[in-house]
């Protein structure tokens, strides 16, 4: 299983800096968005003046956190319909590569990208939120981490069957923008009606968005036990299905 | 279903094609024995493993080269070696292999940046990375400019004078008869016959033709009193003479000097696989 996969992920990470618009989309523009946000929410604000649960303070970093995720996951889905159809998944099965060893080498990719894209924002951002004191810019990261990673699994496991690569960015989309609405993030989750809190605590998102505003408003990790422990099963049940349903071609 | 019966052995240190028209079923009977595509039923047996149950020591010992397949591409040439040599126990230097196949100055070059002969050159070494006992070459030359695919025919000679076995399909039949000492013609999933071209030939096209031109009246009297002629055409001045038998094209040269026929023209036809498949099949290779 590790035969090979460091190699294959600093290759793939190698590759994807190669490809101009493929490095604009998932670190350029995440960083765009952001600053551009952040000028409309609040211009030049000093620390003092954020109410402690406002949106500039918790939701705009949570959402672009969000964001930087789930463009990570598509572009995943992306890269592995790509390769299914351009009859690169095809030559990688007559080696010793296993399917799982491809799919954690994007996924280090990914990961790594989005650790690369946050630090990036929060260069970026320092002009419009001061990181004071409070920021809890570790343990943010690291909850961002876990979540995209969680959230990847999804993306693998759409990626194991979607068959072209002309799908895979709708199907991609059609499943993981509308978790954005019931998330929790412009809504809490508790003031929607019940069928779409049923649906919302069925989904990954709604976990990480709870874990990553926990985190930002300065809750300690035990009080979200419960929301890394729901991103590890959907973690596990995505990625045991996606090693079942796993197409190559 | 693409394959319903076939049934061969290839021999260690042999060149062996299965050949036959797009579609008869030599891609999927050779990804069915590389481990890639696990047949229905049957028996499969490489270097003593079953090529599904085994497939991790199958894949260490073989080396394969898939129709239509392709990398990322962005990869460079040197780091799709380097990457495939890591993958293997026992690899072969790659900048040698590189430098083998003429690809030594294109190391950094991306992989769409490469020409199809190019492409072909990197899938063989990648295919030979591992340094396999068994070397599966799938439509090796399609789509190749008659001057990459001597180039190519020429590195496959060099494989097999490496003492490795190769098993390749192609539907050209020049290219069955200059690599392969024995093939399968393989159609809608079932074998036909399997031999050595020549050995095929003989045995299902022996009609030979000598083809001539001549002035000469009793020429045509002469040509049909040759014992193993069959047929004498003529059309003009040309003759067309078709007779059987290793001698045959002898006995018209003997006949010809005895009779000091003058002729202007002379040159012999004879059969080839492609012949021999319109004869088992009905159609043409290309139809």
């Amino acid at each position: 299983m590790l035969r090979g996969l460091w190699k294959l992920t600093w290759l793939e990470l190698k590759i994807f800096l190669r490809e101009p618009l493929g490095a604009f989309g998932s670190i350029v523009f995440p960083v765009l968005v952001f600053v551009v946000l952040g000028r409309f929410a609040g211009g030049r604000i000093t620390p003092s003046s954020l109410s402690p649960a406002g949106f500039a303070r918790v939701g705009l970093p949570v959402f672009v956190a969000v964001l930087i995720s789930l463009s990570g996951v598509l572009s995943l889905v992306t890269i592995i319909s790509i390769y299914r159809e351009g009859g690169i998944l095809k030559r990688l099965r007559a080696t010793p590569l296993r399917p799982q060893t491809i799919l954690a080498a994007h996924v280090l990719v990914k990961l790594t990208l989005t650790a690369l894209t946050m630090a990036l924002t929060v260069l970026a951002g320092k002009r419009y939120f001061p990181i004071h004191a409070g920021f809890p810019i570790f343990g943010f990261s690291l909850a961002l981490l876990i979540s995209t990673w969680s959230i990847l699994s999804i993306g693998f496991l759409i990626a194991s069957f979607v068959p072209t690569a002309r799908f895979a960015q709708p199907i991609g989309a059609a499943i993981l923008y509308p978790m954005i609405g019931v998330c929790g993030l412009f809504v809490p989750v508790q003031s929607l009606p019940p069928a779409l809190q049923v649906v919302a605590r069925l989904l990954p998102l709604t976990y990480a968005v709870s874990l990553l505003e926990g985190i930002l408003k300065g809750e300690a990790w035990s009080a979200h036990v419960g929301d890394v422990a729901a991103l590890v099963v959907v973690f596990a049940i995505c990625t045991a299905l996606s090693a079942k349903v796993f197409r190559w071609e | 279903m693409a394959v319903s019966e076939v049934s061969f052995d290839v021999s260690e240190g042999e060149v062996f094609g299965l050949i036959g028209p797009n579609g008869a079923g030599k891609t999927t009977t050779m990804e069915c024995v590389e481990g890639v595509r696990r047949p229905d039923g049957g028996e499969i047996s490489i270097l003593g493993l079953d090529p599904f149950r085994d497939v991790y020591q199958v894949q260490n010992r073989i080396g394969v080269q898939l129709q239509q397949a392709q990398l990322q591409k962005r990869i460079k040439v040197w780091e799709a070696v380097d990457l495939w040599a890591s993958l293997y126990p026992k690899p072969m230097d790659g900048n040698r292999l590189l430098e083998q196949l003429g690809l030594a100055d294109k190391r950094n070059a991306l992989f769409m940046t490469l020409s199809g002969g190019q492409k072909q050159r990197l899938f063989i070494a990648l295919a030979l990375i591992n340094d396999p006992e068994v070397v599966f070459l799938d439509e090796l030359t399609t789509g190749l400019d008659p001057q990459s695919r001597r180039a190519i025919w020429d590195l496959v000679r060099g494989i097999r004078d490496r003492g490795k076995t190769v098993v390749l399909t192609t539907h050209l039949m020049e290219e069955a008869e200059r690599l392969c000492d024995r093939v399968a013609i393989i159609e809608r999933g079932k074998i036909i016959d399997i031999g050595g071209p020549e050995e095929l030939v003989s045995r299902h096209c022996p009609t030979r033709a000598v083809v001539l031109a001549t002035e000469d009246a009793l020429a045509e009297e002469r040509l049909r009193a040759i014992p193993r002629v069959e047929t004498v055409m003529r059309r003009g001045s040309e003759f067309t003479i078709q007779g059987q038998g290793d001698d045959f094209v002898t006995e018209v040269i003997q006949c010809l000097s005895e009779n000091r026929i003058r002729i202007t023209y002379f040159r012999t036809v004879l059969p080839n696989l492609e012949d021999v498949f319109l004869k088992l099949t009905g159609h043409s290779i290309r139809d």
